[in-house]
């Protein structure tokens, strides 16, 4: 057995991995929520994200956490876009369509990826990527401490952007009400663009607190979606609170089984737990509605 | 200040609308009837831009609103409480007024906000529930204030009265013809012929998609046509 320290550790790091895959998570469940889509691009948008985090630091020595900013605005825009003179208009209103075109657009953008950068995993050369912290006898790695606090503040400001401002409250309006949206004047597609864009942004900000600490291949993304996927269908499909309370939770699974089953198995844990949820409780911890 | 002359919409193949003319004057209320199916919603959709029209005009205090987005129609002040209510459940009963002036008169938020809640006290009361959980005269009655929200030139009611007690609906005619008497134009798009008739000074009937009847209120509660189709007499 190990020691407690040990299996104190092994939470703590999953936890702070946790936030991260919550952030991925969040994008995925707005979109879902308001479109009604599963977007299946997504993990092809987090890619890019990190080949434009690795990009940044390598050509133009611009430092992970300095590129939030003008990444997250780049990334609300390509994400818009995509949206608003993409999506929707090759959607023609039929959500079948759009699954297609999303599932379309992530094998462009990763087989773009790969005629671009091959197949090779590359990192970032940060001088901080291994420090620590020393609390008591627990080491803490410090890009991963960022991640984790960048991801509950980005959590907590898309709620108080969905609670208190107007774009959120027409946000929430349209995810439920379409035709009474359109009728207090509410612009249905532009509603619609800027959610997607959102979810892009998130990413790239997902992206900024990851790159320090891990590696970017073309194929990377798909990996982070298939969790993300698990903890939205774990928190409830569309809601905001279930992605950051499942996303932890997952992050201390995957660890705790890493450490019990070996590292190759951390996943494993993951699945289960997505099985199980889908047979006993498919509408999610938080979700309220079939 | 609403003309509709020679409107034609529909769905697909099928065509709803068939020529219609209507005209609204400010400080009326004019009451559009007709049994179920006849294009009553249907002509309101295309009013608000929700449904492209195909034909015909539509014009909106002297500017044609023919093809207008529902954007520019809900600024115009052209503002429609649909069959069904269509608030906003999952959101609680403030947060869907606040909504109404979304696109228009925004900086009087809170003196409309205020302006509802004499109207409505019940909805003061109300104000943090989540209005998908409200009984169905209540949910009426934050329609009805999301569409005053906005400040409208010309108000649209599809079938407030649906759905709701007999004590309910009187309460609800009674409500309409103050919120008339206090100036503002409404344009009452009914099945309810005779509560109808009672408040409106002018009505048309629709039958199959175009006009059949129209004139002041009285000539046609007095038709006996209408006494035979819509009374039953
Ligand atoms: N979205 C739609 N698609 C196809 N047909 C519709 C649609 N909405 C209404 N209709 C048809 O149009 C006709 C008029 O409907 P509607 O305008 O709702 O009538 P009313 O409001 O007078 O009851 C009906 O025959 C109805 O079946
Ligand atoms: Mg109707």
């Amino acid at each position: 057995m190990y020691s407690l320290p040990i299996v104190a550790e092994a939470m703590l790091n999953g936890l702070l991995t946790g936030a991260v895959y919550a952030l991925i998570a969040l994008g995925l469940t707005l979109v879902y929520g308001v479109l009604h889509i599963i977007n299946f691009a997504h993990g092809a948008f987090l890619t890019c994200a990190m080949f434009a985090v690795w990009l940044a630091n390598t050509f133009l020595g611009l430092d992970p956490y300095l590129a939030i900013l003008p990444l997250t605005l780049i990334f609300f825009a390509i994400g818009y876009a995509v949206q608003r003179f993409v999506i929707g208009p090759a959607s023609h209103g039929d959500d079948g369509n759009i699954l297609l075109i999303t599932l379309g657009l992530s094998i462009v953008i990763e087989n773009a990826l790969l005629a671009g950068f091959r197949s090779d995993t590359r990192s970032l050369m940060t001088d901080y990527s291994f420090n620590v912290f020393e609390v008591g006898p627990l080491l803490i790695s410090q890009a991963r401490l960022f991640g984790f606090l960048g991801a509950v503040v980005v959590t907590g400001l898309l709620w108080l952007l969905l609670a208190a401002t107007d774009t959120g409250k027409a946000i929430r309006a349209v995810a439920k009400e379409k035709l009474g949206a359109r009728l207090v004047g509410i612009n249905v597609s532009h509603v619609f663009a800027v959610t997607f864009g959102i979810g892009c942004a998130t990413l790239a900000i997902a992206a900024c607190l990851l790159m320090p600490t891990f590696y970017v291949n073309p194929r990377v993304g798909g990996a982070f979606v298939l969790v993300a996927f698990t903890i939205v269908v774990l928190g409830g499909m569309g809601s905001i609170t279930g992605a950051l309370i499942g996303g932890l939770f997952i992050g201390v699974v995957e660890s705790l089984c890493g450490l019990f089953l070996g590292e190759s198995l951390g996943q494993i844990g993951i699945f289960i737990i997505f099985i199980l949820v889908l047979l006993f409780r498919p509408t999610g911890l938080f979700g309220a509605r079939a | 200040m609403l003309e509709i002359s020679g409107l034609r919409a529909g769905y697909g193949e099928v065509e709803v609308l068939r020529g219609i003319d209507i005209a609204v004057h400010s400080g009326e209320i004019v009451a559009v009837l007709g049994s179920n199916g006849v294009g009553k919603t249907t002509l309101n959709h295309v009013l608000s831009g929700v449904l492209t029209p195909r034909a015909g005009s539509i014009t909106f205090e002297g500017r044609s609103l023919m093809g207008a987005a529902s954007t520019a129609i809900v600024e115009a002040g052209l503002i429609h409480v649909p069959e069904g209510r269509k608030i906003f459940p999952n959101m609680n009963v403030r947060e869907n007024l606040e909504l109404g002036s979304y696109r228009r008169a925004k900086n009087n938020r809170a003196r409309n906000l205020e302006r509802v809640f004499e109207t409505f006290p019940r909805l003061r009361e109300r104000m943090g529930q989540a209005a998908g959980t409200l009984s169905g005269g209540e949910q009426q009655m934050v329609a009805i204030g999301r569409g005053m929200m906005a400040e409208p030139r010309l108000l649209i009611l599809d079938e407030p009265s649906l759905g709701l007690s007999p004590l309910l609906v009187e309460e609800m005619f009674t409500l309409i013809r103050k919120l008339n008497a206090d100036g503002m134009p409404i344009m009452l798009v009914e099945q309810n012929v005779v509560q109808s008739l009672e408040i409106a000074q002018r009505a048309y009937i629709i039958e199959n998609g175009i006009v059949t009847m129209a004139g002041t209120a009285e000539s046609i509660a007095s038709d006996p046509e209408l006494k035979r189709a819509y009374l039953g007499l």
